[in-house]
């Protein structure tokens, strides 16, 4: 047999008729970069989050030194859009009616065997390498160096809106109430800094879609489910570098 | 330096002379009409910006969430193109010496400051808070972004050409010569931070790149070539003056710079294109958005007929020479330039970024209609330049160059 003329990403069992270990590693990884993308569009499959985001744990925890480093894993499929999450947020951060901190896409697939439609929470990323916090002149958004979350500093916005241009994923809108641009900050001021554990939106989920914790801890859920290599977890835009901080995941 | 001053003075009356008192007070009414119609354009500018301002952007202005950057930004860019070209076209000859150019320079470097401060004056209407940007651009400066860069640059570009301009006048054209430098540094150093502006954000694919930076500052020389040009003709128009031979000299050159530019952003819009395709979807449809969709208009006539085909064949066919083929070539290019720069902003943002969600809420192409307030603003900052312009060439006496201009003293 000619052995150039094999694909190169296929697996060939050895002579005993075992797929070497590597082999079997990229052949897992092609599988689930498969899986990903059947999930919807431009998504990083699991294979790549371990091997790129967490390849090791200290590294990332050295890269990223946040504690508690604050996370979302959003199970995509339990998404009902009740938008009692979208209610939440309003009431909870005074978000005006032209604006939003978080919202929900819908997805149609016609020609699929089950359910046809899927609903896709998004809101700000809280990405480690944020393309905002880059752009903007005034470092008025900037990263909390405590707990990884991209706030909004209202008194520095000189709103030139670079920020919005440069947020691969449409976070931020401008407010004209508070003469700034506003986005997510997982309630930082409204909740967590007052002791509670939840954001208002992950609160509000009757179909627990929006998992919220602390990445830096093991046996928090969201360190957990972005860790499980079994579910395909992916992020929004991963092309763009960006490291998001919302999950998603199916089941 | 006196002397060169006087020399002016003693000049004007002689030229007049030449004009039958009737043609001059018909040019007088004229010139004072034309002053006065962009009076009120800059004061309707202003009122519609303060009104802006009052009323919210939300209101006022066609951006959006998905599209927040409108014809304001795309206007900016377009003067500050314009004024760093005409910086840097008219740098050739009073700071690197060729001699050819220098009839041209302070006009040139008059009208660098005039685009400036008409980029200030439509971007203090896009801003939300200017008056934030004037503190915490200083002490809390951003040195990873672009904008902070370009905007600082640019305030001390625009310092720098005043003081150009100011020494040229004075005839101290040593240091002219050192600030003049100074200020291409600074001119090119901002206007490439714009580029990255733009080429720095990868969420926008049609931006993205290295291309960017070195699109604007060969597009600016382009831009600065058609604003010499056409401003020199009208100069000598206002002023009722016949070009002298070395202007016209001057202007010859300069429509070479001209050809070689428009053939040189041709060149790198046809590849833009051309690798753009072997892109991802999100920017083959912005690049279809401009060939085929909405903005074809735009993109084949305005941009690539009206800002660069005809005015190639114009300047080719004038041989430098015919002062009214170029100046017509001009006003065409540089009226193109400004659908070229409305194209680029606006383009660049029409592919919704979660497109390749495939979700329903985004599905084709978003769309931007300027405002009433915003058409109003760039209107407004449009008659400003050519306010300042008018007024400049009264108040500096047509920028007459000196023969000894260069400085051996």
């Amino acid at each position: 047999m000619n052995t150039s003329s094999r694909i190169p990403d296929q697996p060939e069992p050895d002579k005993n008729g075992v797929i070497p270990e590597m082999e079997r590693r990229q052949f897992l990884k092609l599988g689930l970069a498969i899986t990903g993308i059947f999930a919807g569009g431009t998504l990083l499959s699991a294979a790549s989050v371990v091997d790129k985001v967490f390849a090791s744990r200290q590294e990332f925890a050295d890269q990223y030194p946040y504690k508690p480093h604050y996370s979302m894993v959003i199970r995509q499929d339990n998404c009902i859009d009740c938008e009692r999450c979208i209610e939440a947020c309003r009431a909870t951060n005074h978000v005006p009616e032209y604006g939003y901190r978080t919202r929900i896409l819908e997805q149609v697939h016609p020609e699929s065997a089950g359910r046809r439609i899927e609903f896709i929470p998004v809101l700000c990323n809280q990405c480690n390498n944020p393309a905002c916090v880059r752009a903007c002149p005034t470092k008025a958004t900037y990263k909390n160096q405590q707990n990884g979350i991209v706030m909004v500093d209202k008194e520095k916005c000189i709103g030139c809106k670079t920020c919005m241009s440069a947020c691969p994923n449409n976070g931020r809108y401008y407010n004209e109430e508070t003469k700034s641009v506003d986005k997510c900050n997982f309630c930082f001021d409204t909740r967590l800094s007052k002791g509670e554990t939840l954001t208002a939106c992950a609160e509000a989920c009757p179909a627990k879609v929006r998992i919220f914790g602390d990445l830096s801890d093991p046996q928090s859920e969201v360190y957990q489910r972005v860790h499980n290599i079994e579910k395909a977890v992916w992020v929004q835009r991963p092309e763009t570098g960006v490291k998001p901080n919302i999950f998603y995941t199916k089941g | 330096m006196a002397e060169s001053v006087s020399t002016e003075t003693a000049e004007a009356p002689f030229i007049t002379t030449r004009w039958t008192g009737a043609v001059e007070a018909i040019r007088s009414r004229a010139y004072w009409l034309t002053i006065f119609f962009l009076s009120l354009l800059v004061v309707a500018g202003t009122a519609a910006g303060v009104h802006a301002k009052l009323i919210g952007s939300l209101e006022a202005y066609g951006a959006t969430r998905e599209i927040p950057w409108g014809i304001l930004i795309s206007t900016y860019v377009f003067f500050v193109v314009t004024s760093t070209g005409l910086c840097l076209v008219s740098s050739i000859g009073h700071v690197f010496g060729v001699k050819d150019f220098m009839p041209i320079a302070k006009r040139s470097v008059f009208l660098a400051v005039a685009t400036i401060v008409a980029g200030f004056y439509v971007i203090f209407f896009e801003i939300e808070n200017p008056f934030r940007m004037a503190i915490y651009n200083v002490i809390s400066p951003n040195l990873t972004s672009n904008i902070w860069w370009m905007g600082t640059l640019y305030g001390a570009y625009m310092v720098f050409m005043a003081v150009e301009f100011f020494l040229l006048v004075k005839g101290n054209y040593r240091l002219a010569t050192i600030i003049g430098f100074i200020g291409v540094v600074s001119g090119v150093a901002a206007h490439s931070n714009l580029g990255a502006v733009f080429g720095m954000l990868d969420g926008r694919e049609f931006w993205y790149g290295p291309f960017m930076p070195i699109y604007f500052i060969t597009s600016a020389m382009m831009s600065g070539a058609g604003a010499i040009m056409l401003f020199t003709w009208l100069a000598y128009k206002i002023n009722g003056e016949q070009m002298e031979p070395e202007t016209k000299r001057a202007l010859e050159v300069t429509t070479k710079v001209g050809i070689l530019l428009i053939s040189v952003i041709l060149f790198f819009t046809a590849w833009k294109f051309i690798i753009g395709f072997a892109g991802g979807e999100a920017k083959i449809m912005a690049l279809e958005a401009l060939l085929t969709g909405p903005y074809a208009f735009n993109f084949w006539v305005l941009e690539i007929g009206v800002g660069m085909v005809i005015p190639l064949v114009l300047y080719i066919q004038s041989k430098g020479k015919n002062l009214s083929l170029m100046a017509l070539a001009s006003a065409m290019m540089i009226f193109g330039i400004f659908f070229m720069r409305y194209d680029l902003v606006i383009v660049g943002q029409v592919v919704p970024l979660q497109y390749e969600l495939d979700v329903n809420e985004y599905q084709g192409l978003l769309s931007y209609t300027p405002s009433w307030h915003e058409i109003a603003v760039v209107l407004g900052g449009i008659a400003l330049v050519g306010l300042v312009f008018m007024l400049g060439e009264k108040a500096f006496g047509g920028h007459r160059h000196e023969a000894h201009e260069g400085g051996e003293h």
